[in-house]
């Protein structure tokens, strides 16, 4: 039973994450979503602080609004200050995580959290945090955290499906009618953000990172069409899951080290062997065209 | 502030170490920056310092001890790796480069992460520590970390010292560099492997992700300073130092706090506070700059209104109300109460009651600004040819940003002429 819990918890991750990841790395953003993973660091301590527990709402607005102001600091550095893309990028996150690191020192006895945690996680430990309901445990805490969010970008994705389509593709047509490009910028960062905070403690800022970019740029690799690819790469990142799972436990070690590194392979997998865009594919009709 | 006096006497060798150790990590991993900076690879560096972790762990697979020499072996073959990774995947596929980064790094930590925790489940009692990697250990540096600091920071100096016109012109201009047949790839490799090895050593004081800060943020505070590069080197490792030495002090006082992340904070200030501070590219500076600019051309259009106004009458000084000028040029109410106060402030216009006159200085200021949008309606269509109605948004704009130097020698150019192309009369004082 923990296996499934476990498995399917890092599924729901990996589906949220390879959603908007599909958006992300289309709008060239992929990096920014890697500095939106580690900036709600200071975020996370702070309502942690205000709230006094891990399990509420205050965390997921919190780190909500981090990451938001992740994005607006690296968009004033560059506009405003004039700092390079890379460089503002850089700046922005490495400052809030460092104030993040120093804050759960400064805060070590109130603060249940740690440094590896945040980075990798625990996702083995998924099945001992329970809800409690009654007197009844109804499975983990998390599964149901997850389960939430992935319906929430679900409907967000469903329902805002026009105008994200178009402030990806076109933001020049949507402006002139009358889609704010900026709003739909920054509901798809807050986006990013909550699902960090809501993966957090399962899986990790770098496994968050690994299953918004990789399983994305999969799909994309496979498809033209953004349908399918939202498709596809939720497909990628739940086989990287599943694999990841019993690659971790046979080798007994880190579960979400071990599905980035499925996540990897199966991109390699897709980059050479893709039917339309694998390298391997396009060498071999060339010859078989050459050859005919 | 005895605690001061005890860090900086250095008395205790372990201080000493912890001190030199960071300043050297954070000057050399500066100086590499810069070029990572002006070479626009910021994040390439974030991308080698997560890189770096599977081949630590690697190196400590395969020789069985922490001795940093093959760790660093290790580190910087997965390294190398993953920035061919980058660059293979950019080149055969559609991925972008960001997109390929963020991958790459996040795949190779992931990788890096299952080998820690399958070799800290290994029982081989060497690994403890092991994990310093992932969050640094300035505080805890010894003597031997010192010796291959201290050499590879040396190495580090040596290189650039010795490569520094060839890695500030492919910076630059790399078309240039290519064409004078500078071996463009060779010098790229070597920078990059500059940046392996600064990395490799600089993760070791703060760790794994806040890697990219000490590699960079000390040259985007420096570029803020200066434009000349050798400037800017200087800075960045003066700013790396400071922050180095700073981290060191701060955890010396409460031992609690963790070098790494506050050698970080403190950069960071550093160069926030040159981001907005700093003369000329700061960002207060520049909109400073800017609101002076809108003044003066307010300023100016006024004055214009003014004396166009009477330039049938020829009586330059005759008293005008608000709405007169406004009927003429449009202004807010508000906007043109604040620019004639600043206006009698300097001695242009004088007030009585609620109607404005210009001054001498006034008329004469006002007369240029009309002389010059003249002068230029017509150098527009004599010299370059444009239509009469064509001219003056243009002229509108040059009016208040033409020197002296140059309006003299427009005047020459078009020999002291009489109109403008609309036949109005250019004035002369």
């Amino acid at each position: 039973m923990n296996d499934l819990y476990i498995i399917i918890t890092a599924s729901l991750v990996a589906s949220s994450c390879a959603l908007l990841g599909c958006y992300l790395i289309l709008r060239k953003m992929a990096m920014v979503g890697d500095a939106i993973s580690h900036a709600v660091l200071p975020g996370i301590v702070i309502a942690f602080l205000i709230s006094g527990s891990r399990d509420s709402m205050t965390m997921l607005i919190g780190a909500g609004l981090i990451g938001i102001l992740t994005t607006f600091l690296i968009e004033f550095l560059h506009k405003k200050a004039r700092l390079q893309t890379d460089a503002s990028i850089g700046v922005t996150f490495t400052w809030l995580f460092a104030i993040g690191v120093v804050l759960i020192s400064l805060f070590a006895g109130k603060v249940d959290l740690d440094q590896d945690c945040v980075l990798y996680g625990e996702i083995a430990y998924v099945p001992l945090d329970t809800l409690i309901i009654g007197n009844q445990s109804i499975g983990p805490r998390a599964l149901y955290i997850m389960g939430m969010i992935l319906t929430a970008i679900i409907l967000f994705i469903v329902f805002g499906y026009k105008e994200l389509f178009l402030t990806t593709f076109d933001p020049a047509y949507a402006t002139a009618i009358g889609i704010s490009t900026t709003l739909w910028h920054y509901l798809l960062m807050g986006a990013v953000s909550a699902t960090t905070v809501a993966s957090f403690e399962s899986v990790g800022a770098i496994l968050v990172v690994a299953l918004l970019i990789a399983p994305a740029a999969t799909a994309y690799l496979l498809t033209d069409n953004l349908k399918w690819m939202l498709v596809f790469a939720c497909i990628a990142g739940v086989a990287a899951s599943v694999t990841g799972y019993y690659i971790a436990v046979w080798l007994d070690g880190s579960i979400a080290g071990a599905i980035a590194m499925m996540a990897g392979i199966i991109f390699i997998i897709a980059m050479l062997f893709s039917p339309t865009h694998g390298i391997f594919t396009k060498k071999f009709s060339r010859t078989a065209a050459a050859d005919s | 502030m005895n605690s001061l006096l005890d860090f900086f006497s250095f008395a205790d060798p372990n201080i000493r170490f912890v001190v030199i150790g960071s300043v050297l990590l954070t000057a050399s991993s500066a100086i590499v920056g810069t070029f990572t900076f002006l070479h626009k690879k910021s994040l390439v560096g974030d991308a080698i310092a997560h890189a770096v972790l599977p081949g630590i762990c690697l190196g400590f697979m395969l020789s069985g001890t922490k001795n940093p020499a093959y760790l660093i072996a290790g580190a910087f073959v997965t390294g190398w790796i993953s920035l061919i990774g980058v660059e293979y995947i950019t080149r055969h596929t559609r991925i972008k480069e960001d997109t390929a980064i963020g991958l790459v790094l996040s795949v190779f930590f992931g990788i890096g992460i299952l080998m820690l925790t399958v070799i800290q489940k290994s029982g081989n009692a060497a690994q403890s520590g092991l994990d310093h990697f992932l969050f640094g250990k300035a505080a805890a540096l010894v003597g031997q970390d010192l010796f291959v600091f201290g050499t590879v920071a040396v190495l580090l100096l040596i290189a650039v010292f010795l490569l520094f016109k060839e890695f500030a012109l492919l910076a630059f201009d790399k078309d240039y560099a290519k064409a004078i047949g500078l071996p463009v790839r060779g010098i790229e490799l070597t920078l990059t492997s500059l940046i392996v090895l600064a990395v490799v050593i600089g993760i070791q004081a703060v760790g794994v992700v806040l890697m990219a800060a000490i590699l960079i943020t000390p040259a985007a505070a420096a570029r803020f300073w200066t434009n000349k590069i050798s400037v800017m080197i200087t800075l960045a490792s003066i700013f790396g130092a400071f922050s180095g030495l700073s981290g060191a002090y701060i955890s010396y006082i409460a031992p609690a706090m963790p070098t790494g992340p506050w050698i970080v904070i403190v950069i960071s200030t550093v160069a926030f506070i040159s981001f907005f501070f700093a003369p000329k590219r700061g960002v207060i500076n520049r909109l400073l700059r800017q609101r002076n600019i809108r003044r003066t051309i307010n300023d100016e259009n006024v004055l214009k209104t003014l004396y166009q106004l009477s330039e049938e009458s020829r009586n330059f000084f005759i008293q005008r109300s608000a709405e007169e000028i406004i009927r003429r040029r449009k202004f807010s109410l508000e906007t043109l109460g604040k620019i004639l106060k600043r206006l009698e402030r300097q001695g242009y216009v004088e007030r009585t009651g609620k109607h404005w006159s210009l001054t001498e200085e006034g008329k004469n200021r006002g007369q240029r600004v009309v002389r010059i949008h003249r002068l230029w309606e017509l150098y527009l269509t004599t010299h370059l040819n444009i239509a009469p109605d064509h001219v003056h948004d243009d002229a509108d704009t040059i009016e208040h940003l033409l020197t002296p130097e140059l309006e003299a020698e427009l005047e020459k150019l078009l020999n002291y002429p009489k109109v403008d192309p609309h036949k109005s009369e250019i004035p002369y004082s």
